[in-house]
């Protein structure tokens, strides 16, 4: 063995048991609600542990468990603290697999208003003033994006099949506005380099 | 002794033992190399007691020169002598031509996607001239510190993409650093002022250097430095206030565009020291020896300075604006706003910063040597130096990866402001009935079109299994490392076969490349390869003596008469006495002349071994025991 591992042999091997959904990972009650000061210092106690930084002069086999343990503690950290992959993988719990790629909603005001809205960033997209607009126009998208939010804490709350499939079209719904977000973004990283 | 330098760093050492270990901030405009000793991090001074080695590398007649000796050869001998390296890194040549400045130094003509200067010590890539900086570093650590390090923590900007953050461990690896992390440069200042400050909360950290700005929103508590955000421009720092003011002089004295290297080195000279001057003063006056040895004078005012950099500070602040909205951080929650890097000491660049934090930013550090000393420490604690420190960085990737899809569009595959390290899988599949190949793009940058994104890695992925189109399913594993190094995995699922990947950087070197410049750089630094000859040469020769008499002890009263023992042994000592000499001829020599007068001692143990590992066995026997492993 490697001398290298001794510093460190009184810190446990970076094995995570993967068989643990996020939340019993995070030791959080699965529900939507989630603490976010709490989840917080659970991540930072786990990546405490698995770190790659914590094995740096561990042996090949170390480093290699720690990175994909880290990775895997990053993944579910971003699923959870994230709304919309939050309420995702929770559908996914109660046995709801959404096929985002196929799925969308039906809700015809809706998409007419996400229509207008893609519009209304194309116009954003050719002027040199755009820049703030955009900023304004992706508040704007946050905003309806919270709003989505609490309806879904909501239906959570008691999760009969009424409740968990209104908690699936809103995600839809929060897919559309999710992809908007991103692609003001790049609105925006485009405005920089030709204006900025 | 050369005998116990050969040990691998890291090896056989006891528990608890100190190891060494350094941060270096290898900067566009000045490196620094520091190291926990006692406790408490300190840069390290060369000889001279100069902490900052101007990053600039000369290759004069006489040899590599690094840092001020370097320097003052920049305007007598421009095109041997280069600076700013660190904006080439990781650069195709497209790339180094579009940075829209004239670069003094002569290209060579090659096929190859990294760009190599032209010069008296022939053609060399970036990742040569930084690791000729690197070196210096190492030597002035190794010296102060009285040993070979363990290994070293490298900063760069946190706005690296992949590339640049190859092409430096690559430059690391040139210079024989055992490369314990890459660290973002923010990150590494806020280690320094956390560390020191003990103070929890969210902190910005604008840090605009010589050649490139970031700014990180992080939270610290207790120890443990979480990245929220970052953003900035790897393109952006304090040579591009001085092009803008050179080309004002260019503009008031009549200079062409043209100029030959010698008045461009001027340029930048004149330009940097005006711009330096004015952070003290409210005027100052230029002088420009112009090409007929005339001087041109003027006065530059800091009404007119401010003008020509503004909008390079507006560039700054949309970029702030934009990490705070990804960090989900409003201004007001913000605790302090950290200024490091050398340009932040430009009055107009504070001014702004201000105005946009809506607080006066904190410049009580010192911004040349911050990020050296808080990679200094992450290199203590990672060495295992501080067992039980706490200190813990979870950093972001800078910049989003994803994949070229139909039509020059581009899939994020990783967005931006992920929490490193990362993998993450997308899947693909075929759409041509029993296609076999696909080609992969891989692309880093936040625009929807491939063309406007950087290019990182080409892929081809084959003996796909041929099925009808949309059958298969290709599953591609992105995965970013803790020094937000990228490498990619590629597997088709229905059946199980590993596609094989081929990978062509776009504009990284190859490890060929990497493998030759290793023995080439041995070949161009005399000084170095005479005293690595040296070493080899003695380590051979006690490979040779300790094999030598370790069969002698064995069979050599056997084997040999007492005249040839004789013999044997005047060569041994020949040998053994040159090996404690330094001239590696001498040592080769004695070697040679062991091995031919040993040539019938070796044949007659080689003879006798066959006797013996046949003795007592059968032919027929090893015939047997030949088919038995077939
Ligand atoms: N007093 C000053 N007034 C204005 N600018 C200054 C002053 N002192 C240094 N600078 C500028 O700071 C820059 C160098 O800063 P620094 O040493 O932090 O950069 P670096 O670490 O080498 O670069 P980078 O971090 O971008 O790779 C130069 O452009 C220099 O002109
Ligand atoms: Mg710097």
């Amino acid at each position: 063995m490697a001398a290298g591992k001794v510093l460190q042999s009184d810190l446990p091997l970076p094995m995570l048991d993967l068989s643990k959904n996020y939340f019993e990972l995070f030791g959080l009650p699965a529900e939507y609600q989630v603490e976010i000061p709490a989840l917080r210092d659970r991540y930072r106690e786990l990546q405490g542990a698995v770190h790659p930084d914590r094995y740096a002069t561990g042996s090949d086999e170390e480093k290699r468990k720690a990175l994909q343990a880290a990775a895997y503690v990053n993944e579910g950290f971003d699923t959870l603290k994230n709304p919309l992959l939050r309420a995702q993988y929770l559908l996914s719990l109660h046995s709801i697999n959404m096929e985002l790629r196929e799925e969308t909603t039906k809700d015809a005001a809706f998409l007419m208003q996400q229509l207008e809205m893609r519009e209304e960033l194309e116009a954003l997209r050719h002027t040199g003033e755009g820049l703030d607009s955009v900023g304004e126009f992706m508040d704007r998208v946050s905003g309806m994006i919270k709003a989505l939010v609490s309806r879904i804490s909501v239906d959570f709350e008691t999760p009969s099949k009424e409740n968990l499939d209104d908690a699936r079209e809103t995600v839809r719904k929060m897919q559309f506005l999710n992809k908007l977000y991103a692609e003001a973004q790049a609105v925006e990283a485009q405005l920089e380099e030709e204006f900025g | 002794m050369a005998l116990l330098q050969i040990a691998e760093p890291g090896e056989a050492q006891a528990p608890h033992e100190h190891r060494l270990a350094a941060g270096i901030d290898l900067g566009t405009t000045n490196s620094l190399v520091a190291s926990v000793r006692s406790g408490t991090s300190q840069t390290l001074p060369d000889n001279d007691g100069h902490h900052l080695l101007p990053s600039v590398i000369s290759y004069s007649e006489e040899g590599i020169l690094v840092g001020r000796q370097a320097q003052k050869r920049a305007t007598t001998d421009p095109l041997n002598t280069i600076s700013s390296i660190k904006r080439l890194m990781g650069r195709g040549i497209a790339d180094v031509m579009s940075l829209g400045e004239q670069l003094p130094w002569q290209f060579a003509d090659s096929e190859a996607s990294v760009p190599r200067i032209k010069t008296r010590a022939g053609d060399v890539s970036p990742v040569e001239v930084s690791a000729e900086i690197l070196k210096c570093l190492n030597k002035r650590a190794e010296d102060s510190l009285g040993g070979e390090l363990s290994g070293v923590v490298i900063t760069v900007p946190a706005y690296f993409d992949d590339a640049q953050r190859q092409a430096t461990k690559d430059a690391a690896k040139l210079a024989g650093l055992h490369v314990y992390r890459l660290l973002n440069e923010p990150t590494a200042a806020a280690i320094a002022y956390g560390l020191d400050e003990g103070v929890d909360g969210v902190h910005a950290i604008f840090d605009l250097g010589g050649g490139t700005f970031d700014i990180s929103v992080l939270r610290l508590t207790r120890g443990v430095f979480e990245v929220m955000a970052t953003g900035g421009d790897s393109a952006l720092g304090g040579d591009d206030f001085d092009h803008v003011i050179a080309g004002w002089i260019m503009q008031q004295a009549g200079i062409s565009n043209d100029a030959d290297p010698m008045i461009q080195r001027r340029l930048m000279h004149a330009a940097r020291h005006a711009k330096e001057a004015l952070t003290e003063a409210d005027s100052t006056t230029v002088v420009m020896q112009l090409a007929d040895d005339s001087n041109w004078q003027g006065e530059l005012d800091v009404e007119t300075l401010n003008t020509l950099i503004d909008p390079l500070i507006r560039k700054t602040i949309t970029a702030c604006r934009r990490t705070l909205r990804d960090a989900e951080i409003d201004i007001e929650e913000i605790e302090d706003v950290v200024m490091v890097g050398g340009s932040t000491r430009v009055p107009r660049v504070r001014e702004k910063v201000g105005d946009f934090f809506k607080r006066e930013p904190l410049v009580s550090i010192d911004p040349d040597s911050v990020v050296a000393i808080g990679a200094a420490q992450q290199a203590n604690q990672l060495a295992g130096n501080n067992p039980d420190g706490e200190m813990l960085l979870l950093d972001v990737n800078p910049l989003s990866l994803g994949l070229e899809t139909m039509g020059g569009l581009v899939e994020k595959v990783i967005p931006r402001n992920t929490t490193i390290p990362v993998a993450r899988a997308q899947e693909f599949t075929t759409f041509k009935d029993g296609q076999t190949a696909m080609a992969i793009h891989v692309v880093q940058g936040e625009r929807e079109m491939v063309d406007d994104c950087r290019s990182l890695a080409r892929f081809e992925l084959r003996d796909i299994p041929p099925m009808v189109a949309g059958a298969a399913r290709i599953r591609v594993t992105f995965n970013v490392d803790a020094d937000g190094l990228l490498s990619v995995e590629a597997m088709e699922e229905t059946s199980g076969t590993k596609a094989s990947v081929d990978i062509k950087p776009s504009y990284g070197l190859s490890d060929n490349e990497i493998a030759d410049m290793l023995t080439s750089s041995i070949a161009h630094a005399e000084e170095d390869r005479d005293l690595r000859r040296l070493r080899e040469q003695q380590v051979d020769a006690y490979r040779v003596i300790e094999a030598l008499q370790a069969a002698l002890a064995v069979d050599g009263d056997q084997l040999l008469s007492a005249d040839e023992r004789a013999g044997i042994d005047a060569h041994l000592n020949s040998v053994i006495e040159s090996a404690k000499q330094d001239d590696v001829g001498a040592i080769e020599n004695a070697i040679k002349q062991l091995e031919s007068g040993c040539e019938f001692y070796v044949e007659r143990r080689m003879n006798a071994g066959i006797r013996e590992a046949m003795a007592g066995h059968t032919v027929s026997e090893f015939e047997s025991s030949e088919d038995d492993s077939k």
